[in-house]
Formats: C-alpha cells, structure tokens, sequence
C-alpha cells in the first residue's frame, strides 16, 4: 500500500507550496502520473481522501493526469508508443525497448485561494 | 512522523522515531545545487511548458527547543522556474509567466544501441523563453495573480500554482544523502527484496557466518512487527538493527538514514539491508544502496517476474533461492530466468541453496569484488 506514503508525501509537497503561495484553502491539485509508474490511480485517490483531513487540502478535488508510455526501441530505432513498463515494441514485436517516458510520479500544479 | 512512509508508526530499534529527540536528518549541509535534469527525448510542448528542472536544495537546520527537546529539518526544496497560471473561471488561462530563464543543458541519455543504429543523442538544446502569453477564452482575464501571491482586488482569487515536484523527491533526496555517508566511510550496501518467504533472512544468516571474518558486516532489518530477524542475525555476532515499519509496507530512506545514526558502521564495511518482505513497494524507493537484489526461491512460480516486474527491473541481482529442492519441483530455472531478462535484459542472475551452500561462493565473489571498489583509505 505504498500509495499511502505517496500520498503523505504528496500532502507534504502540497502544505509547503500552499502555505508559500500564501493560499488559504486548496481547492484542486493536479497531479501527472506515468501510465508506466509504479502507482494505481484509483488507490491514490482513495489514500488521498484519506490524508488530506483536516488540512488545507480537506476539500481539494484530485486530477490525475496520465502520462503516457514511451520507449526508445533499439531494433526500430525510434520511439514507441509503450503499454507497459517492459512490454514489447508495438512495430517490431521484439522486448528491446527502453523506456523514455511514462514513469513520471508528479505534483504538477495546485489551484489556491 | 515519518513523512517518507504514510504508517506514522515506524521504529527503528532503540529508537522512537516519533520523538522529538532523532535527527530527521543526514544531509552534510550541501548547498550545490544538485540539478536533476530529467528529460526524455521526445518533448510535448504544450502551453504549460512543464520544464523537469529540479533544482534540489538540500539544506537543513536545527531547532532547539530550549525545553530540552531538539529536532532538526531538512528541506529538500525542489525549485520550479516559476510559471504561475492566472486562471479565472471559464477557464480563462492567462499566463502570467515571463520567465526569462535560459538554459543550457547538455543532457546524456543512456539508451543502449541496438547495432545498426548508429545514432547519437546529444541534445543540447537552449531554450529562452520569454512569454507572456494571454489566452482568452471567456470575459475573465486575471493578469493579478502570480506565484507570488500577488492580488489584485476585485479579481478571483483562485490561482493555479505550478510546481512540478517530484512526489518522490523527499526520498530521493535522503537516499542520496544515505549514500554520501555510506561513500564516505566505504562501506558497501545492498538492499535486500524479496515477497515474504523467500528465504532471504536464512541466506543472509548464511552469507553473514561465511563472510564475518573477512569483512565487518552490519545488517538493517526491516519488518512490519517483531524484531525476531535482527535476532536470528545477532545470533551470528554481527550487528544488527531492527526497523518496524508499523503499517508500512516497505522501508524509505529515512528509516534507513536512522538506522545509519545508530549502527555508526564500520570503515569499509559491508551493509546488508534486509526489506520488507514485499515485491511491489520496496522497487520504488530507493534507500542509498549500491544495488538492490532480488531473492526469488523456487517454490514460488516461475513468472514471478512478469507478475512483479518492477522490482526485478529495480535489481541488478538476482538469487535464485533453495535450488536444494529443485529435485521435488517442476520449477523451470531456464523459464524463470528468461522471464527475468525479459523484464530486465542486466539483471545478474545465481542459483544459489542458502540451505546447502551451494552457489553461494558465486555470490559471494561477486559481493567482495563490488566491496573492494567501494572500499576507501581510512582517514
């Protein structure tokens, strides 16, 4: 259950970057989560309900964002569309794929009053 | 409470982590600005500009309560170029931003090649921005408000804050910190993953009673309740160090930067780092070690690694375990390997019986060699 401890984390980032924007209340945050990163959406944002009682966050909306999966296949040579975090190279069928993006674990921005 | 592990609840053995009396804390007051340049290759520039630079500070102080208890921080601030969206309702994006940063970064990528592509990534691109762009959409233009907190009366008030922060940051930052200190005193660290059962405890046991005389060993035990492992370890001789996690499913950097505080390790030491048993959470958080490795035992199936496959991409190494009863399973090695590789084409892979011994000489050559190199000249 480690999105628990992202979400604490998450909730860390946004008390910080709330109380430095001088806002009283957070009414939505935006995060961009990989579609190739290790995390469950819908388990964040059950944990995010749960963390963010009684903060600043307490009535905040939560937007995930899905990033998608992109690699670098080295038979291709080029970058390709990637469904899963070694999954195979969708031109040529063969798993020497690296993966170039998609993994991404972000709190991207907040919006404040 | 420990910010890194949502249970609150950890502790490290003869410690109360949540007392005000522990040093959050393993940073070396360093300054630099360690840039963390992040890019992948293929850009989508959309209005939001999401620039990856973190600049992570690292700083930290201390706090003395004067009432005896002292606690210090550590703020590991990951710095945005600060874009801020003016954002009305009906969604009228006016971007304030005139950042007019200019950077010049060179960054490597380490693809691996296929052959007959022959090709190099050497962007280095600049960029130098300085827009202000307004988008109207609707009646409402907000130009008031800005990072800054800047209002102007008579405008909503709601602002989109940008920040791009890294909801790993935190972790990253004292793991990086963890590792600085191991480095410094050359002390050799792996982690240790595994689902529970696997064997891993016995083969530590093992590999502790075989290696003791040749190098100092300390061993970070990681277990959501009880301290019987970091028992089962002392009975070896060596020091150990039990973290509970409480309901944590894995153990962060911050633990392990605790467990560093107490353990005060040995000049070119050995540290063996035993996680919860858990083949999901424990890939995403990296504790400063030198190389994560993955215990897979042969009662388990042999697409393990399809099933889990971000940890066995997180390792370098895998031991396959109990190969003494191979003789009673329909356990395919070959299969299971394959499948292994096929998630991660670096993984080292040893069979290895922590029971009867075997091909643990293989891992061990691999741990002494490794040590050397981490090893330094005492001071």
């Amino acid at each position: 259950m480690h999105e628990m401890s992202l979400m604490e984390s998450v909730l860390e980032i946004v008390e910080e970057e709330a109380k430095k924007a001088g806002a009283t209340k957070v009414k939505a945050v935006r995060l961009d989560i990989g579609e190739l990163s290790h995390v469950e959406p819908e388990a964040m944002r059950f944990c995010f309900d749960a963390v963010v009682r009684g903060s600043i966050a307490a009535e905040a909306v939560l937007e995930i964002v899905r990033v998608p999966g992109q690699g670098w296949c080295m038979d291709c040579c080029e970058t390709v569309a990637l469904a899963e975090r070694f999954g195979a190279c969708p031109k040529c069928g063969n798993h020497r794929v690296q993966m170039t993006s998609g993994d991404d674990m972000r709190v991207a921005e907040l919006e404040v009053e | 409470m420990c910010t890194v592990c949502g249970c609150g609840q950890a502790t490290v053995e003869g410690q109360k982590v949540g007392a005000h009396d522990h040093h959050h804390d393993h940073h070396h007051h360093d300054h630099g600005h360690g840039h963390t340049h992040d890019h992948d290759h293929v850009h989508d520039h959309d209005h939001a500009h999401p620039h990856d630079h973190d600049h992570v500070h690292a700083h930290s102080h201390e706090h003395d309560h004067g009432d005896g208890h002292v606690h210090s921080h550590d703020h590991v601030h990951g710095h945005e170029h600060g874009h801020a969206h003016a954002h009305a309702h009906g969604h009228a994006h006016v971007h304030t931003h005139d950042h007019d940063h200019s950077h010049d970064h060179g960054h490597d990528h380490d693809h691996v090649h296929g052959p007959g592509c022959g090709h190099d990534h050497d962007h280095g691109h600049d960029h130098d921005h300085d827009h202000g762009h307004v988008v109207r959409s609707a009646d409402a233009i907000d130009y008031g408000a800005g990072l800054a907190g800047v209002h102007v009366p008579g405008l909503p008030q709601e602002r989109i804050v940008k920040i791009e922060r890294d909801i790993l940051g935190k972790n990253d930052g004292l793991a990086r910190s963890n590792r600085r200190r191991l480095a410094e005193k050359g002390v050799f660290a792996l982690n240790l993953v595994s689902s529970p059962g696997s064997g891993k405890t016995t083969l530590l046991v093992k590999a502790i009673s075989d290696l003791k005389e040749k190098h100092a060993i300390a061993v970070v035990e990681g277990d959501q309740q009880t301290s019987n492992d970091a028992e089962r370890i002392r009975a070896t001789g060596v020091r150990a160090i039990q973290v509970n996690t409480g309901k944590g499913c894995h153990l962060d950097a911050s633990m392990v930067g605790h467990a560093l505080d107490d353990l005060d390790l040995p000049q070119n030491s050995i540290l063996f780092i035993e996680n919860v048993g858990n083949l999901v959470c424990p890939a995403a958080f990296d504790l400063g070690e030198a190389h994560k490795v993955v215990v897979l035992s042969v009662t388990e199936g042999e697409d393990k690694p399809l099933k889990y496959p971000d940890m066995f991409a997180a390792a370098d190494l895998m031991l396959l375990n109990k190969a003494d009863l191979l003789p009673h399973l329909d356990f395919d090695v070959e299969a299971c390997i394959a499948n292994a590789l096929k998630v991660n084409p670096r993984l080292q892979v040893m069979t290895v019986s922590a029971r009867s011994g075997e091909g643990m000489a293989v891992f061990y050559a691999w741990i002494a060699a490794r040590a050397a190199l981490a090893a330094r000249p005492a001071n």
